[in-house]
């Protein structure tokens, strides 16, 4: 009877596609996504257009205003949501449909975290939480800032949660089954964006009293040190993300095959395991901590390098064997029989080829002497935006072709695709010209998260301005990419025709090997990460708390 | 069932990734190149009444050695507008009396974290003549992009 059910579900969901209230849940999420991009977008010009000094902000509305907006609609809602919504369509197409109440969950979820994002943002808007996205004590904002990321947090966790139900109710009736790929890639990603999270939530409830008064002063370090423990995670869960789009969806839109299960499984414990201490890279100059306690931090950083450079051979191995089972030849030449004008693989495919530089800067980053050198400059914001703003935003630009249609039983038409197609090069321009500029005027010493100055004229800041020109020029690109980019989900979403599109999933190689039972133990692979991130943390943790000097009273400078 | 190529290709990233890490022990260990460490703390809010910092100023200790005792605070750095012979190697000592600022100098390789209740130390040779622009690098607040001063090189 379990087994006529569960085969009536699959075929249900394979004639009908997703079910209409799970559909809901991420045609929500997706519109709080994409309203993110548009008004983070909007202040992402704003912003370059003041540093090349073409634009002066009114005092009501400054410059580190705009970017503590910028950074925490871009880098919080728009990637958050995302990949949340993302994630619980696959788990509803793979899984057989979301529990009941597991949807309640990603409802509450949601709730929680558009409270703690209207708490957030309002004391931004009063500028009475203008402390970045980073809010490194002593700046002491809003109590309210902080109590709205305590309701992000939550939020997040009740969506983490909900899937950990979903996934343990699938494996309790498919004993001895493989968990489905993507939904093996959503269990990575929730595991990291709960455990990845704690160390914040601490942080956070530590400051509130600090900030409202009820104790007096607050040990800087140790703050963050906990704030880097998430800090970087984040970004790697958005990375992981759209790992999973490459590994499983790319494949199937070229016509190709998935490269093998066991690597895939592996590549994603092991960013798992290995991600939380990675953050540590952040503190390479700072003091405090030992030499020996940083140089041990180097290579437990470096070690991410691995899985990334495994996935580099993977996918371009899958593009190989596809373009030459399509007629492709040469060295180089089967490189023209990919699908280079379908938006759903040009996107991700440029996202990939971002990572070859965003994952070398990534390794400069990790070590020791090369980060000094490019510490807190622009260097690392055109870093942020090769990585985060091209690979992961194009990948999740690339799924929104196929995902929003699927979830609103439309198709994409071969015009909006070409539009797609469009978006994608302004996209691709606009974030060269600002991630190169910026790489190449942080080596230069320009400073990160200042607005337009030349230092009193000074003739070393002078020299830096031609640069900065380039921000304003693909802040400009940028934003015409956001207004298409939301354009076209907005079509796909209510507008486009009516229809059919699939999730698309690429199946295995007929000659694929077994895929060992090991990668199932989800218990081993948080014991693992629990043990790394002791290892990391344990000696630094202990030195601030044990060796803290008298901590610091909350200070407003701004 | 691995390839040729892709043995090849895992070797290399192995091999890559540890050339990394020997070259970074290299320098940390032998090189003595290691980052900004400094490990002494201070009551970040009784700077003024602690030594050294009691006292910022440049200081010559030895033959084209001196030492910069420097507070930074919203949004300036104390001493300001220095000026030094060529070929000096200056030894900066730093603290924060609020809140966390980064201290670079555009041109060298000296950058770093200065937060409160921490005393960071980081040194620095200035072997080219030149006036130096050393800002800080590490949002602070409103006047952050003012936060600036000159290294002058004689
Ligand atoms: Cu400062």
């Amino acid at each position: 009877m379990e087994a006529v059910k569960l085969n009536f579900q699959d075929k249900t969901n394979k004639a009908l596609g997703i079910n209409e209230e799970d559909a809901l849940i991420t045609k929500t999420y997706m519109i709080v996504a994409f309203t993110a991009l548009l008004i983070g977008g909007t202040l992402g010009l704003l912003q370059g257009l003041n540093r090349a000094g073409l634009l002066e902000l009114p005092v009501w509305f400054n410059y580190y205003q705009v970017l503590t907006a910028h950074g925490l609609l871009l880098v919080l809602v728009l990637t958050a949501f995302f990949t949340i919504g993302y994630f619980y369509a696959a788990m509803s197409h793979s899984l057989g449909g979301l529990l009941p109440k597991v949807r309640k969950m990603a409802w509450i979820g949601f709730g929680m975290k558009i409270v703690g994002f209207v708490m957030a943002v309002i004391p931004i808007l009063l500028n009475q939480a203008t402390v970045m996205f980073t809010f490194y004590p002593p700046m002491a904002a809003s109590p309210w800032f902080y109590i709205g990321l305590v309701f992000i947090v939550l939020g997040v966790w009740m969506c983490a949660f909900g899937a950990f139900i979903q996934v343990a109710n699938w494996r309790k009736n498919n004993k001895g089954q493989h968990l489905p790929i993507i939904s093996y890639f959503a269990t990575g990603v929730f595991v990291l964006l709960f455990f990845g999270s704690v160390p914040v939530a601490i942080e956070v409830l530590y400051i509130i009293p600090w900030s409202i008064g009820w104790i007096e002063t607050i040990n800087v370090m140790l703050a963050r040190t906990l704030f880097w423990a998430f800090g970087h995670t984040l970004v790697n869960i958005w990375y992981l993300t759209a790992l999973s789009a490459w590994y499983v969806v790319v494949p199937k839109i070229i016509g190709g095959r998935r490269f093998s299960d066991t690597l895939t499984r592996l590549v994603i414990i092991l960013l798992v395991i290995m991600n939380i201490p990675g953050g540590f890279h952040h503190q390479i100059v700072d003091p405090g901590i030992t030499e020996s306690v940083k140089y041990m931090h180097v290579f437990m950083s470096l070690a991410i390098g691995f899985p990334s450079l495994m996935t580099a051979y993977a996918m371009f191995s899958v593009f190989e064997k596809t373009a030459r089972k399509k007629g492709g030849t040469g060295i180089f030449a089967w490189f023209k029989k990919l699908p280079w004008g379908d938006v759903r693989f040009l996107a991700p495919m440029i996202a990939m080829i971002a990572f070859i530089p965003g994952g070398a800067g990534g390794i400069v980053q990790s070590t020791n002497q090369l980060n000094q050198v490019v510490h807190n400059t622009l260097w690392v914001v055109g870093h942020f935006h090769l990585t985060v703003g091209t690979t992961v935003v194009l990948t999740f630009f690339g799924i929104s072709y196929w995902l929003v249609p699927y979830v609103s039983k439309r198709v994409l038409t071969p015009k909006i695709n070409k539009l797609g197609v469009i978006t994608t090069l302004i996209w691709t321009a606009g974030m060269s010209f600002m991630a190169i500029a910026m790489h190449w005027v942080g080596l230069l010493g320009s400073p990160r998260r200042t607005s337009y100055t030349t230092y009193a004229d000074n003739a070393t800041a002078l020299s830096w301005d031609p640069y900065l020109m380039f921000l304003a020029v693909g802040g400009t690109l940028l934003m015409v990419g956001v207004i298409l980019q939301v354009y076209a989900v907005v079509h796909l979403m209510f507008f486009a025709p009516k229809g059919e599109t699939e999730f698309p999933i690429a199946d295995v190689e007929d000659n694929a090997s077994k895929t060992p039972m090991w990668t199932e133990s989800w218990g081993r692979v948080v014991v693992l990460l629990l043990l790394l991130v002791a290892m990391g943390y344990v000696i630094p943790l202990v030195e601030f708390i044990g060796n803290a000097p008298p901590g610091s009273p909350p200070f407003q400078t701004w | 069932m691995m390839h040729k190529d892709e043995k090849i290709w895992l070797t290399l990233s192995f091999g890559l990734i540890m050339g990394f890490m020997l070259i970074t022990g290299y320098q940390t260990l032998v090189l003595g190149m290691g980052p900004p460490s400094g490990m002494d703390t201070i009551d970040p809010q009784a700077v003024e009444t602690t030594a050294p910092f009691d006292e910022p100023g440049v200081y010559q200790i030895g033959e084209n050695e001196y030492e910069v005792v420097m507070t930074l605070q919203v949004f300036s750095f104390d001493p300001g507008d220095i000026e030094i012979p060529a070929g000096s190697t200056v030894h900066f000592t730093m603290t924060s009396k609020d809140v966390i600022h980064g201290v670079q100098i555009a041109g060298t390789n000296m950058n770093a974290m200065v937060t409160p209740g921490h005393v960071q130390r980081i040194t620095q040779t200035f072997s080219e003549p030149g006036e130096y622009l050393m800002l800080c690098n590490e949002y602070c607040g409103t006047g952050h992009q003012f936060m600036a001063t000159t290294i002058t090189v004689k």
